[in-house]
Formats: structure tokens, C-alpha cells, sequence
């Protein structure tokens, strides 16, 4: 059988014997800097502005529902199940459909939706990413197959970065079957060096900062 | 190379040794350092020559070398050819402490950077991809440069990038050896030096080489001949 | 070297325009590494590739401890391992699976190992439709072409190769702006996501506390192809392994700034096992693919081993003055590049290309840029080295050897030596002082010849350095 071969050719290749423990692995390198929330946010806009996303602050809820509502004025839109989302006010804006549950029906929506909502787990302020962690509140697709993502976040989900993220949650794989770090919006430049946004993934990558 | 090519470059090492109060000599036996047949993968003719270098410099105080690429030789790649003769090993690890690349001999040993030379001229300056990434070689070349009188030393863009001599390579790949030479040229006259200055023998003969076919009115220069200038 | 080797290179040579795709491409690459490395940029640059280095030698040497934790880990999230020791072993499982599954439309994520084992092909003849996603990929694949560069597989193709290979191949109509063939791909590659039965991905890493496979791109399609179908099956070499997800704060870091000069790709999915109780969408199965296929083998050569650190990040290839002018279709297998010239013989044996690790002037340029510190020039003259062991062994280019020993006897004898010199230097053909252009018919072989059919040759100088030596 395959797997007992291969493991026994690089037992040989090491000069191990079965079950023998592993050395002591280096240790694993998690160094948090110390940035205020006011200088997270600031970063976290530059960096993402720098690839072409866009950052919008509110100061309330209430204000972010207002933002994304004339952002999705006349277009079809598509929510997750996230409750801040809900605390926002945003699923039940007209034009938005939310509470999708069923996975066919949720696809079909996507594709023809223009734009996604979600909110996300964390942002990183030093990369200017998104975390997004597939649950039953965020569906993956939500945020990968409309050509518009917006993302609606309280600022006290903005971590420094990676560091800190992994700090948080050393094992994801214990939570969730996918956690994806969305950095800026799709893009390529396969030809010709010529960059284009919005290859498979949304072109368009908009966060609201609330607080 | 420099003995049968070049030796007006071993003249020029040798003047600014002797103007800085050094005592030069010149052992007759020596040959090579035995890096073409090592880099070509004949390990055992590169030892045989080596033998004979360690013979030739085993009491020398310091041995100055006019080329990055030999210092390297001695000082990174003796060892691993004799990895597994301790004797040998012994004496290749004590000479490598008493090799030094010309540049590096005057910066870090002699402690100067001023030795008086005058050059006027617009140059600029070709780091031999074994000095740099090897030796570690840098800033010294430089800082022994902005000390000659005269001198306007512009800078290539891209910095760092091989002149594509590489030993045999040279010819075993000629062209592409010639294109990636043409790419340096092409830096080179982007510049609008006159000059081009290196501490690697091997480096200047394939830039010339290059220059002198595409009729380019550049002219190469060791970096001993510049700073034996007066 | 052999035949297609030297044609291959001086075709590549003789085409100008490739000649700057290559290089303006490769250049872009390289500079925007160099500027997100920085000190200013990344402060600890030097100590995270030391850690880096250091993390991927424990794993390679305490493998088998690793790969069983993987293992475990995968399972205990509702994943599956499969352990494949070559390409044939990967296409009857897949192949296997998708006939029990009633499966026949694949989507595919971009991934080398998957070039490797000629996937795609093997499965064709299998009569699975295959389609690759990431659009440079897609491109070469209409073309029935290699990729050209670890991250722009399409590098060499102009907007008319690709205007002509849409019309061609996709039934539209011929368009040749860049943002609408984009659009257009996205448009039919849109369509396969969502019909597709299977999603085969390679794997950039593996998480072995995790049993999760981390991927990374700009362009969403593998995030599509991991999502969208019902089954996701990744391949991965073994040696992709990483020891925990914390480790990714080391590795997250050097990648995606060393292959394309980002912070971090656009999306970093780490994924492990179908989707869980309640989430909503995802696949429903989920199969990691181990594979060896030679790695097993390299992972046994102490010296060699490090090869296999390699996070195929590309900055060799940015980085190399050989590649940048060759580019990747003049190597003799997929991975081209300075890590192309490592691997290629330990994997397919030296006599493959005996030429290839010669194809290099040992700049040292990749060492200093790899991510894992991966000593590439030094396993570039053992690898020389060994191709000179075998030719002694076959008896194969003995003339070499032969000058080589000459060589070494004239250099250990002062007297011949410079008896030799004198001899050269008076056969040289004497223009006035100036550089040489050419040697008379006689002279021009060999070293002679190849060198003169680039570049001129200074003149012998009259008097040599010790004989200036002496009259002092």
C-alpha cells in the first residue's frame, strides 16, 4: 500500500523508526506590535486604498446602513447572515435578500446578485485584509461571486495584523472548514503585464468601519 | 589572467601596496587557484591545483589578490576539497585568514580609504557577482573611489546584475553569455560613463570584450590601476 | 548539451519580443520584491528567512512524524489522505472517485505538481474534461502549452496570441483588449465553476496541526474551485509541509512579498476538510493527495535535501540573469528556473540534461533571494560535479577531462606554465595593438571560436606580470 511505502522510504531517507517523536520543532514566531486603534485604522485604509479598495468610516450603525444603502441604490444585492449585519439594519434594506440557509439557492442568487454584503471576523490593519470565516453566518460565496463586495465591521475587530490573528486563533481548522484573507480586490496582469481587477473574485472591494 | 592578460593591473596593486609602506613579493611558482576546473565540476584537477597554491602561499603574512573571484575561491571553496583530509583542511582554513581581495585588503586590513590617487574621468563601477554576494564586497570599492581625486562615480540602474562571464560558461553558453554581457552594456551606456571600474579581471575582460565588438567608446579599468593613478 | 537544449535557448535568444516580455516581466517581479523586502518595508526580512530555513529543515527531517499528523488531523475534520507514489497512482484515484461519483467535469487550480504529473492529459484520456482557471493558465492551456514562469504562465503570450487562441477555441469574437479578454474568461470560465462536478487544487502548504492546505492567488479561481463543486481534491508533494497554522505568520510573510512583490496575495484560504455542520456552502468531500514521485528520493541526499524547502515563490526566477533571458520553455522540464536546474536532475537523473546545471554563471543572485535560503549555487557545482563522475564512468567527454588534466598538470608546473604563456601570446594574431575580432581558420575551434563569436579578445600584452616583475 502506498502510504506505508512512501513512509517507510522516508523513515529509511531519515533514519527514523516508526512512531519515533520529532525533534523539537523551532518555535513558532508570534511578535505583536502595539498600535492604537486610531493608527490601525489608518493603516488599514491606506493599505487597502493602495490596491484599489475603498474604506468608508461611520461613526454609528445607523450611518453605515445609510452609506451602504446608496451604495447598492438600484442594484441587486445579496447579504449573509451576519448579526451585525442585522444590528446595522442592512439585511432588511430594500434590495438587499438575506437569510439564504440553502446552499443551491444561495449559488444562484450570487451569480446574478451585483453586489455582496457581508461582515467579516477580523480585519488586519498592517496588510489592509478582510478575514472572512465560513460559518453559518458567512457563507463563502457571498464575498467571491458578485462583482461588488462591501464589508461592514465594528472597528474592534481590527487586529495589527497576521501576528495577532494566529494569536486569536492558533488552530482555524478547529472552527471552520475555510478561512480566507481577502486582500484587496481580485486582480491579474497574466497578459501583457496589463493589470485588470475583477478576474473570478469581485472587482470591487468597499469596507465600512463602524466606530 | 592577470599575470598573461593583464599584468598591467598586478603592476598597478602592486605600486599602491608599496606606496602604502607594504613590502610586496611576488612568489614565482604560483599559478592559478584552480576555480575553472572546480566551477566546470572536475574536482579533483581544482585540488591538485589548489595543492599547489597552498604550497606556494602556506608562509605568506597576506596574500593580496587583484579578483574577487579567486579570493572566493581560496577563502570559501578550498575547504570543501578537502573536506575529509584534515591536514590539508588545516592548512586551507589558515590560509584563508590571510587571503584578501585587493579591495578589501586596503579597507579592512590597511584600514585606508585616501591613497592618494587621481583619476579624472566619468566612471562607473561593475561589482563581480563573487566579490559581492561571496565576499561581501560592497561599499569598500566605493568609499576607496570617492576618495580619487577627479572622480565622478555614477551608478549602473539595475545595480548587481552579472556580466555573464561565469568561468567556462562563457563559452560552453556563449550566446547566451554575449546577451547577458550586451544587458550590462546596455547599463553601462545608460549612464554616460566613460569608464567602467572593476576589482574582477575575469568581469573586465568580458565587458571590454563586449564593448570593443560593439565598437562603444568605453574602456574598462581595474580598480588597482585607478587607485595607482597620480 | 543536447540538441533541443541549445536550440531551445537560441531561439529564445533570436526572438526579440519575447526577449522583452521575459525580461521587462521578470523585472517588474524583481523590483517589486526588492522594494517590499526592504529594511524599511520588512524590518526583519533576514530573521524570517532564517526561521523559515530552519522551520522547513525540521519538518524535512522529521517528515514521517508529520505527514501522520496531517493525517490524523485531516481525518478528524471529515477529510480523507491518499498517499501516491507517482502520477498513475493520482490519475486511478481521481479518476476512481470521479467514476463512483458519476463526476466528469473538473475545474482546476493553478498548480505545478499537477504540471508535473501531466494531470490534466492523464485525465483527458481518461475522458474528463479538465479546465484550468487561472486565466494564464486557462491561456496556455488552449495552447496546448507548458506555462512559461511559476506565476505568469502566460508570460510569453502577446494580447494577439491570446485574440487568436479566443477565437479559435471559445467560438467568439475576436477581441483584443486585454480588460475584455478578461471579461470574456471570466465569463466561460464562470460557467464551469458553477456546473463543475470536482475541484483539483494543488497546495502551497500543508498545515500538519491543522490538517489544512493553504493556498494563495490574486485572481478568486481557486478559491471557485475549492468552493463551488461538490468535491474538492487537493495534490500536494509531501515536502509542502509546514508544523502548525502559527507558522504561517513566518511563511505568509515571505511569500507573496518574494514571488510578486505583495504584502500578501489577494486571498490566503486555509482550508481543511468538506464544509461543517451548519455552513452553508463548500464541498461535501474533501481528499488531500500526498505525493512522492521522487521526493522520497531527494529527501535521502543529506547535501541535496534542502531542494525541497522550496515554497515555489519564483524569486529565482525574477532574480536570474540566465532565466531572464531564456526563460522557461528552453529548461528541459516544468520547473524551470535556477530551482528548475536543481530539481530537474535529481528527480529525472543527470543524464537527462547533463548541460543543464552548467547553464548558470553561479552569480549566486537566487541564494540571496530565496525564501529558505536555499544554497542553490553550491547544490549547482555538486551537481556538476556529478555530472562529471558519470562521464568518467560512461566514458563520456573525455576530451575535457583530458584538457582539464593538462590543466591541472601545467598549473602545478611554474616553468611549463609560463612556457605555455609565452607560446599563447605569440600565436596570437597581432592587430595593432588593438582588440581581437578573429582568428585565422586554423585557430578558430573550440574555446576560441565561442568565445570570438560574442566578444573580442584583449591582445597579448608584450611582456607578461613576472617578467615585469623581474626587471624591476
Amino acid at each position: 500500500m502506498s502510504r506505508d511505502h512512501i513512509l517507510h522510504r522516508i523513515r529509511t531517507a531519515l533514519g527514523r523508526s516508526p512512531g519515533q517523536a520529532a525533534a523539537d520543532s523551532p518555535a513558532a514566531r508570534i511578535r505583536i506590535p502595539e498600535v492604537d486603534m486610531e493608527a490601525r485604522i489608518t493603516s488599514f485604509r491606506t493599505r487597502l486604498e493602495e490596491l484599489a479598495g475603498h474604506c468608508h468610516r461611520a461613526a454609528t450603525p445607523e450611518e453605515a446602513r445609510t452609506f451602504v444603502a446608496a451604495a447598492i441604490a438600484g442594484k441587486c444585492a445579496l447579504a449573509s447572515n451576519a448579526p451585525y449585519l442585522a444590528e446595522c439594519g442592512i439585511a432588511a434594506l430594500s434590495g438587499v435578500r438575506s437569510g439564504i440557509t440553502d446552499r443551491a439557492e444561495l449559488r444562484e442568487l450570487c451569480a446574478t446578485a451585483e453586489v455582496g454584503i457581508t461582515s467579516a471576523d477580523y480585519a488586519l490593519a498592517d496588510t489592509g485584509t478582510l478575514v472572512m470565516i465560513s460559518s453559518p453566518r458567512e457563507a463563502r460565496m457571498i464575498s467571491l461571486l458578485p462583482p461588488a463586495h462591501i464589508a461592514v465591521l465594528p472597528r474592534d475587530r481590527i487586529l495589527t495584523g497576521l501576528d495577532e490573528l494566529l494569536a486569536l486563533h492558533p488552530l482555524p481548522s478547529n472552527e471552520t472548514s475555510s478561512m480566507v484573507l481577502i486582500t484587496g480586490p481580485s486582480r491579474t496582469a497574466d497578459i501583457e503585464q496589463i493589470l485588470v481587477r475583477g478576474v473570478h473574485g469581485p472587482g470591487e472591494v468597499t469596507v465600512v468601519i463602524v466606530g | 589572467m592577470v599575470d598573461q592578460l593583464m599584468p598591467q593591473i598586478g603592476m598597478a596593486m602592486v605600486e599602491v601596496l608599496e606606496r602604502l609602506g607594504y613590502r610586496v613579493d611576488f612568489p614565482e611558482q604560483q599559478t592559478c587557484c584552480g576555480q575553472p576546473a572546480f566551477n566546470s565540476g572536475y574536482r579533483a584537477e581544482a585540488r591538485t591545483v589548489a595543492l599547489h597554491f597552498l604550497d606556494t602561499f602556506d608562509a605568506s603574512e597576506a596574500v593580496v589578490v587583484p579578483s574577487g573571484s579567486c579570493a572566493s575561491m581560496v577563502k570559501n571553496h578550498y575547504a570543501s576539497l578537502f573536506e575529509k583530509e584534515p591536514a590539508m583542511l588545516a592548512r586551507a582554513e589558515s590560509l584563508a585568514g590571510r587571503v584578501w581581495e585587493f579591495s578589501e585588503f586596503l579597507t579592512r586590513v590597511a584600514g585606508v580609504e585616501d591613497v592618494g590617487a587621481r583619476f579624472e574621468d566619468v566612471v562607473t563601477y561593475h561589482d563581480g557577482c563573487h566579490s559581492l554576494r561571496e565576499m561581501g564586497i560592497r561599499e569598500g570599492p566605493r568609499r576607496l573611489l570617492a576618495r580619487v581625486r577627479g572622480l565622478d562615480l555614477r551608478e549602473m540602474q539595475p545595480p548587481e546584475e552579472c556580466c555573464g562571464f561565469g568561468g567556462t560558461f562563457a563559452v560552453k553558453f556563449a550566446e547566451l553569455s554575449g546577451a547577458m554581457a550586451r544587458t550590462k552594456i546596455d547599463a553601462i551606456l545608460r549612464t554616460g560613463a566613460r569608464t567602467v571600474v572593476s576589482a574582477d579581471p575575469s568581469c573586465l575582460m568580458q565587458i571590454q570584450g563586449v564593448l570593443s565588438r560593439a565598437g562603444a567608446p568605453v574602456r574598462t579599468v581595474h580598480l588597482a590601476e585607478v587607485l595607482a593613478s597620480r | 548539451m543536447s540538441i533541443q537544449f541549445d536550440r531551445k535557448i537560441h531561439q529564445t535568444l533570436e526572438n526579440a519580443n519575447l526577449q522583452l516580455a521575459v525580461y521587462t516581466a521578470t523585472g517588474r517581479l524583481k523590483d517589486g520584491r526588492t522594494q517590499i523586502v526592504s529594511p524599511a518595508e520588512l524590518p526583519d526580512y533576514q530573521e524570517l528567512r532564517t526561521e523559515a530555513h530552519d522551520l522547513k529543515k525540521h519538518v524535512m527531517e522529521n517528515l514521517d512524524h508529520y505527514l501522520e499528523e496531517f493525517e490524523r488531523n485531516v481525518e478528524a475534520h471529515g477529510g480523507h489522505v491518499v498517499y501516491a507514489k507517482d502520477a498513475t497512482e493520482v490519475t486511478d484515484f481521481i479518476v476512481g472517485l470521479a467514476k463512483e461519483r458519476g463526476a466528469r467535469r473538473i475545474v482546476k487550480a493553478k498548480s505545478m505538481t499537477s504540471e508535473e504529473l501531466d494531470l490534466n492529459e492523464r485525465l483527458e484520456h481518461h475522458g474528463l474534461e479538465a479546465v484550468e482557471t487561472d486565466l494564464g493558465e486557462f491561456i496556455v492551456q488552449l495552447a496546448h502549452e507548458r506555462p512559461f514562469h511559476i506565476v505568469g504562465p502566460s508570460l510569453h503570450k502577446t494580447r494577439y496570441d491570446v485574440a487568436e487562441l479566443f477565437t479559435k477555441n471559445l467560438g467568439v469574437e475576436r477581441e483584443e483588449v486585454p480588460e475584455k479578454q478578461t471579461a470574456i474568461a471570466r465569463k466561460v470560465l464562470r460557467q464551469k465553476f458553477l456546473a463543475a462536478d470536482m475541484g483539483i487544487s494543488g497546495a502551497n502548504m500543508l498545515v500538519a496541526d491543522s490538517g489544512a492546505v493553504v493556498l494563495v492567488e490574486n485572481e478568486g479561481n481557486i478559491r471557485l474551485t475549492t468552493s463551488a463543486p461538490k468535491i474538492h481534491i487537493a495534490v500536494a508533494g509531501i515536502e509542502k509541509m509546514i508544523p502548525r497554522a502559527q507558522d504561517l505568520a513566518t511563511f505568509l510573510k515571505l511569500l507573496a512579498r518574494s514571488g510578486t512583490g505583495q504584502r500578501l496575495s489577494v486571498y490566503t484560504s486555509i482550508l481543511s476538510g468538506p464544509r461543517r455542520e451548519g455552513e452553508i456552502d463548500g464541498p461535501d468531500e474533501f481528499y488531500v493527495v500526498l505525493l512522492d514521485n521522487g521526493r522520497t528520493r531527494v529527501l535521502a541526499d543529506r547535501a541535496k535535501r534542502q531542494s525541497l524547502y522550496c515554497l515555489r515563490c519564483g524569486a529565482c526566477l525574477n532574480t536570474c540573469p540566465v532565466y531572464r533571458k531564456i526563460g522557461g520553455h528552453s529548461f528541459p522540464w516544468v520547473y524551470s528556473g535556477p530551482i528548475g536546474a536543481i530539481i530537474t536532475p535529481q528527480f529525472l537523473g543527470i543524464g537527462h540534461e547533463p548541460a543543464l546545471p552548467f547553464a548558470s554563471s553561479l552569480c549566486g543572485a537566487c541564494a540571496e533571494v530565496c525564501p529558505v535560503k536555499i544554497e542553490i549555487p553550491e547544490l549547482l557545482l555538486t551537481l556538476r560535479g556529478e555530472v562529471r563522475k558519470a562521464e568518467t564512468r560512461d566514458r563520456k567527454n573525455l576530451l575535457e577531462k583530458l584538457a582539464f588534466r593538462l590543466f591541472a598538470w601545467i598549473m602545478t608546473h611554474p616553468r611549463l606554465y609560463e612556457m605555455a604563456g609565452r607560446a599563447a601570446a605569440a600565436m596570437a594574431p597581432s592587430e595593432t595593438g588593438g582588440w581581437i575580432r578573429s582568428a585565422p581558420a586554423l585557430m578558430n575551434i573550440g574555446p576560441l571560436r565561442a568565445w570570438l563569436s560574442q566578444r573580442d579578445l584583449p591582445p597579448a600584452p608584450p611582456k607578461s606580470f613576472r617578467e615585469l616583475w623581474r626587471r624591476r
